[in-house]
């Protein structure tokens, strides 16, 4: 009992990663008063381009630097629809992932004709678990030992890396100069204005965060979790981080929270156990489909404010102009 | 040279000059991959309309596409942004494929209107789920109607693999409809004219979708639920000193987009496949988006951009059969790219291109 305890939390904060990358790159956009529903896309064509980039090279970290530019760019792109051309925020979005989806499959065929998958990557170029010092060694401490091997240890650096984009993100936000003026631009921008300090500009600087966050939260679904790219990989996960930052109510640390819940789903729902323990209370034939489709239906309650209602920045979708 | 016409004139120049650009990127990706864009577009314009079948193909996409356009441009008048046709359709399509299956024996007169009634409710039901909590909880339709395709598709599934999967069978489709249950195809209907075309899966569901879009004009512009519809889409404040329900009026947008989303169903299931099966629906939702963008919502640019995406489909599968290197989801991109010029950045070239209309007028 015990050991599956140990064994799902290692599977959820595994899965999790992508979600903890793209909320805190959503944070920032939406902090800042863009929406971001593309990080579905950034997260796809991170996939891709990871998994291309360190097939080629073989080096992961090449493919996560791959990764960081097509999010940057796709980001780059939704800024200059929204925040240049003021045009509207949700429809680029929903361009950006639309193209994602094509582009991917486009260029997945066309250069290794594999019906929308990447070659398998060899150990040197994906990420690999890191174990860490002493996990053998504690291992006979009783508790800590057990948590310190089974969840701590043997991830790969993009795990470590992710859980410490949280308090990274965090305090910029709240604590350093930058996060004041990303934040009071998303409350109040013409207050912003007003002080000297260029909207658009600051905008721009946290879309750019937004693109390098998507892109690794793609990278890490295709050079660390697994070990290449298929065809719509991301399949909503995009929108699920995004749920999970709105149901943080845009801030890092209960934003965290959430897409660890969604991630937890996500683990137990493949446990034969989990579907045991259902059996008496859902009809066998209906709970495969129930278990499948529980994190989309949880996305939907969880969004729907049952947990509580979420305030988003004020400014948020609006184009900024001087003249209004 | 009227202010409206001069407006129609921007509007109309606005979205060409937007459409060529979606197309040019997409010349310029053909040509990254190292074919010829030029022959690219050729193969494409003569497979979608070089011969009777490509033809036929064409306009049978676009019968799909007028339905998940309408379904779109429905909710974009009231301010929503319904990009759940895909699971609308299906589900829409499932409700289609019962009714099929239970009555098979009653005549096509009795049961294309109940087919419709079901997809009107099931495909409703999809849409309204996702209204009901934008109405009444606040959540953002986009992520909602994202989560019911995923929902739907997770429910598509199991059903066609558990239950309506005769048993000896392999592939998760349920079993063919009787025949007397089979929308006419097109070249059945010629027939009764004594007019002889080639076979293809275009069926009397295309003329559905015209009376759809008809309908859809004279609600949107001439009846009162459109008015309040549309007041609500334009300002929601407004709306509200003015007595009109937000929260109904979302839902109700929601219900008849997934209601017309479902209509999809009619077409594939009832007019082509006669089965219901796996991903009939796959990308004719999303593809409702860019349609009705590139038609301004409106049912007549609906029309014609149903039918520009009949002839990306139909051409692009000709394309991929012709060259290797080109992927049938070229389209996807297409429509992405489609979406992007045409809707996010529509204001690229509008100054100019008003100022150009400016000139021309005096």
């Amino acid at each position: 009992m015990w050991n599956d305890f140990l064994l799902i939390l290692d599977a959820t904060l595994r899965i999790s990663v992508p979600f903890v990358f793209a909320a805190m790159g959503g944070i920032f956009a939406e902090r800042s008063g863009v929406i971001d529903f593309g990080l579905e896309g950034k997260m796809l064509g991170g996939a891709f381009v990871a998994a291309t980039v360190a097939y080629w090279t073989q080096s992961a970290w090449w493919g996560l630097l791959g990764a960081i530019g097509i999010g940057i760019i796709f980001s780059m792109i939704h800024g200059y629809a929204s925040i240049s051309k003021r045009g509207n925020q949700v429809v680029s979005c929903v361009a950006i992932n639309i193209f994602a989806m094509g582009l991917t499959v486009v260029l997945a065929n066309a250069w290794f004709g594999m019906g929308g998958k990447t070659p398998q990557l060899s150990k040197e170029a994906r990420f690999m678990s890191i174990e860490l010092p002493y996990a053998e060694e504690f291992r006979n401490i009783p508790i800590f030992g057990d948590i310190y091997y089974e969840i701590i240890s043997g991830h790969s650096i993009l795990v470590y890396i992710a859980f410490l984009m949280v308090p990274i993100t965090a305090w910029v936000i709240f604590k350093s100069s930058f996060g004041l003026r990303l934040r009071a631009t998303g409350e109040n921008p013409l207050a912003v204005d007003t002080t000297g300090i260029s909207v658009n500009k600051t905008r721009y600087q946290a879309l750019l965060l937004n693109g390098i966050l998507g892109g690794m939260s793609g990278a890490y679904l295709s050079t660390a979790h697994l070990a290449f790219f298929v065809k719509d990989m991301s399949a909503g996960k995009g929108y699920i981080a995004l749920a999970a930052m709105i149901v943080g109510k845009w801030r890092p640390y209960p934003a965290m929270f959430a897409c660890l819940l969604f991630s937890f789903l996500f683990a137990i729902k493949d446990k034969p156990e989990v579907f045991d323990l259902l059996k008496g209370i859902v009809p066998v034939k209906l709970l495969n489909s129930f278990l499948d489709m529980s994190p989309y239906i949880l996305t939907v309650i969880f969004l729907a404010g049952f947990v509580g209602r979420a305030v988003a920045p004020k400014a948020i979708g609006q184009p900024f102009s001087k003249e209004k | 040279m009227n202010e409206t016409q001069a407006n129609t004139l921007v509007v109309t120049l606005v979205t060409i000059i937007n459409l060529l650009l979606a197309f040019l990127v997409s010349g310029i990706v053909i040509w990254v991959l190292g074919e010829d864009p030029w022959f690219a577009l050729k193969t494409m314009l003569y497979g979608a309309f070089g011969y009777d079948e490509g033809l036929g193909y064409t306009l049978y996409y676009t019968t799909n596409f007028i339905f998940t356009g309408l379904a779109f441009a429905v909710g974009f008048h009231c301010g929503l942004f319904n990009i759940g046709a895909e699971g609308q359709a299906y589900i829409g399509g499932l409700g289609v494929g019962l009714v099929c299956l239970w009555l098979e024996s009653w005549p096509l007169w009795l049961v294309f209107p109940l087919a419709i009634l079901a997809s009107i409710v099931l495909g409703g039901l999809w849409g309204a789920i996702p209204g009901y909590l934008k109405a009444k909880r606040g959540s953002h339709e986009v992520v909602t109607t994202i989560m019911f395709n995923f929902i739907a598709s997770v429910v598509m599934v199991n059903l066609l693999s558990h239950v309506l999967k005769p048993p000896q069978e392999m592939s998760p489709e349920s079993r063919e409809f009787s025949e007397g249950v089979w929308v006419p195809q097109m070249h059945e209907i010629f027939e009764w004219f004594g007019i002889e075309i080639t076979q293809t899966p275009l069926n009397g569901t295309f003329f559905f979708a015209l009376i759809c879009l008809f309908l859809v004009w004279r609600f949107i512009w001439y009846t009162r639920w459109g008015y309040e519809l549309r007041t609500v889409g334009t300002n929601e404040t407004a709306s509200v000193y003015a007595g009109i329900s937000v929260s109904k009026n979302i839902i109700i947008a929601m219900v008849i987009g997934g209601g017309l989303a479902g209509f999809v169903g009619i077409n594939e299931i009832m007019g082509s496949s006669h089965r219901l099966m796996l991903n009939f629906q796959a990308g004719i939702g999303f593809t409702g988006i860019a349609v009705s963008l590139i038609g301004r919502n409106h049912p007549l640019g609906i029309l014609l951009a149903a039918l520009l995406f009949g002839i990306l489909y139909q051409g692009g599968a000709e394309l991929s059969f012709e060259v290797q290197a080109i992927d049938r989801h070229m389209v996807v991109l297409i429509q992405g790219l489609v979406i992007l010029f045409a809707g996010a950045l529509e204001n690229l070239f509008r100054p100019q291109i008003e100022q150009f209309v400016k000139r021309l007028a005096t």
